[in-house]
């Protein structure tokens, strides 16, 4: 009885931190959208559009990423979700700063880096906003 | 002037490059002449960006050889870049700052301010000063303004009594009397030059010998096609100009920023510095001075010096880059080369035979380069040797005092050099006449007179 109350016992995110963390989903894609774009077009201006996808994306997820430290230490958060949603956001904080630098460089200088890390990043962005939207199960360990 | 805030920022760019670069940058040892050695390209995640701190001249000099003297004949300019000595000796200096190229990318936000910080904060004048030195005693003791409202005025030819001047939109023309120091009236314009974006602003210009023509040099309009391949039609080229209809023929494509131009003396041979592509890493591409052929291609964007493939441009083009010629000498790697003239037999036995170039310094590049004016022997009508240092001490110890930009070979025996930073008209002279200077036209100089005065004192006006 009591492990099923605990077991549906969602911790929801905070509604900043759930609207940011979202938000970086479609930012992501876009980059990886454009940059396929660019890709097969070979019109820098898709090349342009996604530096600044990336730029918006990585403010949100930078302070996404502050929402996730302090996650793991506040009160009944031993489990292991908070840490594996913070690994994500922090993984997906690195690789899209090596994105941002990558989309630095001069037109077809940025592939195939470009495409690959676009991709990476948009799939941990997809799985943390899943995991931070499932919310941590407190205490449910397996 | 210290501008602590954009300098922290030099230095953290610089630090993190030197981690994130795969290697530092060791100078390359012999990245002169005709067969440069070209390392493979790289870059790490960062380009380097190093930009040496401005500072005031003070009681210090550029460095000249033993035997020569150097005064400021002219300071407190708004951005001299080129020069053009009249025949009474008179000497004109293009002033302004062009380009309009908007920002288009993160990048081009933050790399913006740090090589702002390199520049001098002045505004750009948009005009012609002159400058006179009527008694000829080396003081340029007029100065007056001899045209303003132009448009980043940069490369200038007189043909006869028509003073051209190359805005960085159209080709304008002054009519000129020998003896004015004032034009008579507005310009008009000759022909439009393409001026959209204008990454590379500079119009370089010279004329030909018999005065038919004017090549005018139209720079990029990116680093490397990333402001897309529209952005490059008509750029990256020397036209060559009839002043009399402003009909043009595009006399040469490829060079990159071909950012001065001037006639081999005693031929009809165009002579360009172009300025060749960054962020390939510390020694790639080498900046060269080579003569323009009529209809020749030189590699940009496509591949550099000759056929070496740049993996940046897309869609490539194979046959492009089977037709694109290697120049005849190489400068070393972003120096900058902005100045060119040819010397005369006045500038002295070792520095007779030869071209000045003008190295503004680089910015892409941990350990700066360029920053003086060099002099590439000549034999024969092609360079001959490696290049030797005629002007330098503008950058010492991290400290920048001066960036050189237009050389003009005064036939009197004197360069004179344009410094955009410190805004100053440097002029150098052989303290000894080498041969009976050529007979002024009023006043004619003592007869043993020296070229200029020997009171060592910096001129400070």
């Amino acid at each position: 009885m009591v492990a099923t109350l605990e077991r549906t016992h969602l911790r929801a995110i905070h509604p900043l931190h759930a609207v940011l963390l979202a938000a970086t989903v479609p930012l992501f894609l876009g980059a990886l959208l454009t940059d396929l774009a660019y890709l097969s077009s070979h019109q820098i201006q898709w090349s342009n559009f996604a530096s600044w996808l990336i730029v918006g994306a990585m403010v949100l997820c930078g302070i996404v990423l502050v929402f996730a430290i302090a996650g793991l230490f506040s009160a009944g958060s031993r489990s292991r979700g908070g840490w594996l949603y913070f690994l994500l956001i922090l993984a997906a904080f690195v690789l899209g700063f090596i994105n941002a630098l990558v989309h630095g460089q001069d037109a077809w200088a940025i592939m195939p880096e470009a495409v690959v890390l676009s991709a990476i990043t948009t799939l941990l962005a997809c799985a943390a906003t899943w995991l931070g939207f499932s919310g941590h199960r407190v205490g449910a360990v397996p | 002037m210290s501008r602590p805030s954009p300098l922290a920022l030099v230095a953290t760019v610089a630090g993190l490059s030197l981690l994130l670069a795969s290697c530092g940058d060791k100078p390359e040892p012999s990245q002169y002449g005709a067969n440069p050695t070209l390392p493979k390209p790289q870059r790490g995640l960062l380009p380097s960006m190093v930009i040496a701190e401005p500072g005031e001249w003070g009681e210090r000099r550029p460095l000249v050889p033993d035997g020569y003297r150097i005064t400021a004949i002219a300071t407190e300019l708004k951005i001299p870049r080129q020069t053009l000595v009249l025949p009474n000796g008179d000497i004109l200096v293009a002033e302004g700052r062009g380009g309009n190229a908007a920002k288009l990318k993160p990048k081009d936000i933050i790399a913006g301010p740090i090589k702002a910080a390199g520049n001098t904060s002045v505004k750009g004048g948009n005009r012609l000063s002159l400058l006179r030195d009527a008694d000829g005693d080396g003081t340029y003791e007029l100065q007056s303004v001899f045209a303003e409202n132009l448009n980043a005025p940069y490369g200038l030819a007189l043909i006869g009594n028509a003073l051209y001047v190359a805005n960085q939109d159209a080709l304008v023309r002054f009519d000129y009397r020998e003896g004015q120091t004032q034009a008579s009236g507005a310009p008009v314009k000759v022909a439009d030059l393409p001026s959209a974006i204008n990454h590379h602003w500079t119009k370089a210009m010279t004329a030909s010998p018999d005065g038919r023509f004017l090549y005018v040099g139209i720079g990029s309009n990116s680093n490397i096609t990333e402001r897309g391949m529209e952005a490059e039609v008509e750029r990256a080229q020397v036209w060559r100009i009839d002043p009399a209809t402003g009909a043009h023929k595009v006399y040469a494509t490829g060079l990159r920023n071909p950012t001065a131009l001037a006639i081999l003396p005693g031929t009809d041979q165009l002579w360009a510095v172009v300025n060749e592509r960054d962020e390939l890493g510390p020694n790639l591409v080498p900046d060269y001075l080579t003569s323009v052929r009529e209809g020749g291609f030189y590699g940009w964007p496509y591949s550099y010096w000759g056929r070496n493939v740049d993996p940046r441009v897309m869609p490539q083009d194979p046959e492009k880059v089977a037709s694109a010629i290697k120049p005849d000498y190489a400068l070393g790697s972003h120096v900058a080369a902005l100045g060119l003239d040819f010397s005369v037999a006045a500038m002295g036995g070792a520095f007779a035979n030869g071209a000045f170039v003008g190295e503004h310094g680089s910015w892409n590049r941990a350990d700066p380069v360029g920053y003086k004016v060099v002099f590439v022997p000549f034999r024969n009508g092609q360079p001959a040797g490696d290049p030797v240092d005629f002007v330098s001490g503008f950058n010492v110890d991290g400290m920048t005092y001066g960036r050189p930009v237009g050389v003009t070979v005064d036939p009197r025996g004197a360069l004179i050099v344009a410094d955009d930073l410190s805004n100053t008209i440097w002029r150098v002279t052989p303290e000894t006449a080498v041969t009976p200077p050529i007979p002024a036209p009023a006043d004619a100089a003592a007869p043993a007179e020296d070229a200029a005065p020997v009171d060592g004192a910096p001129s400070a006006r």
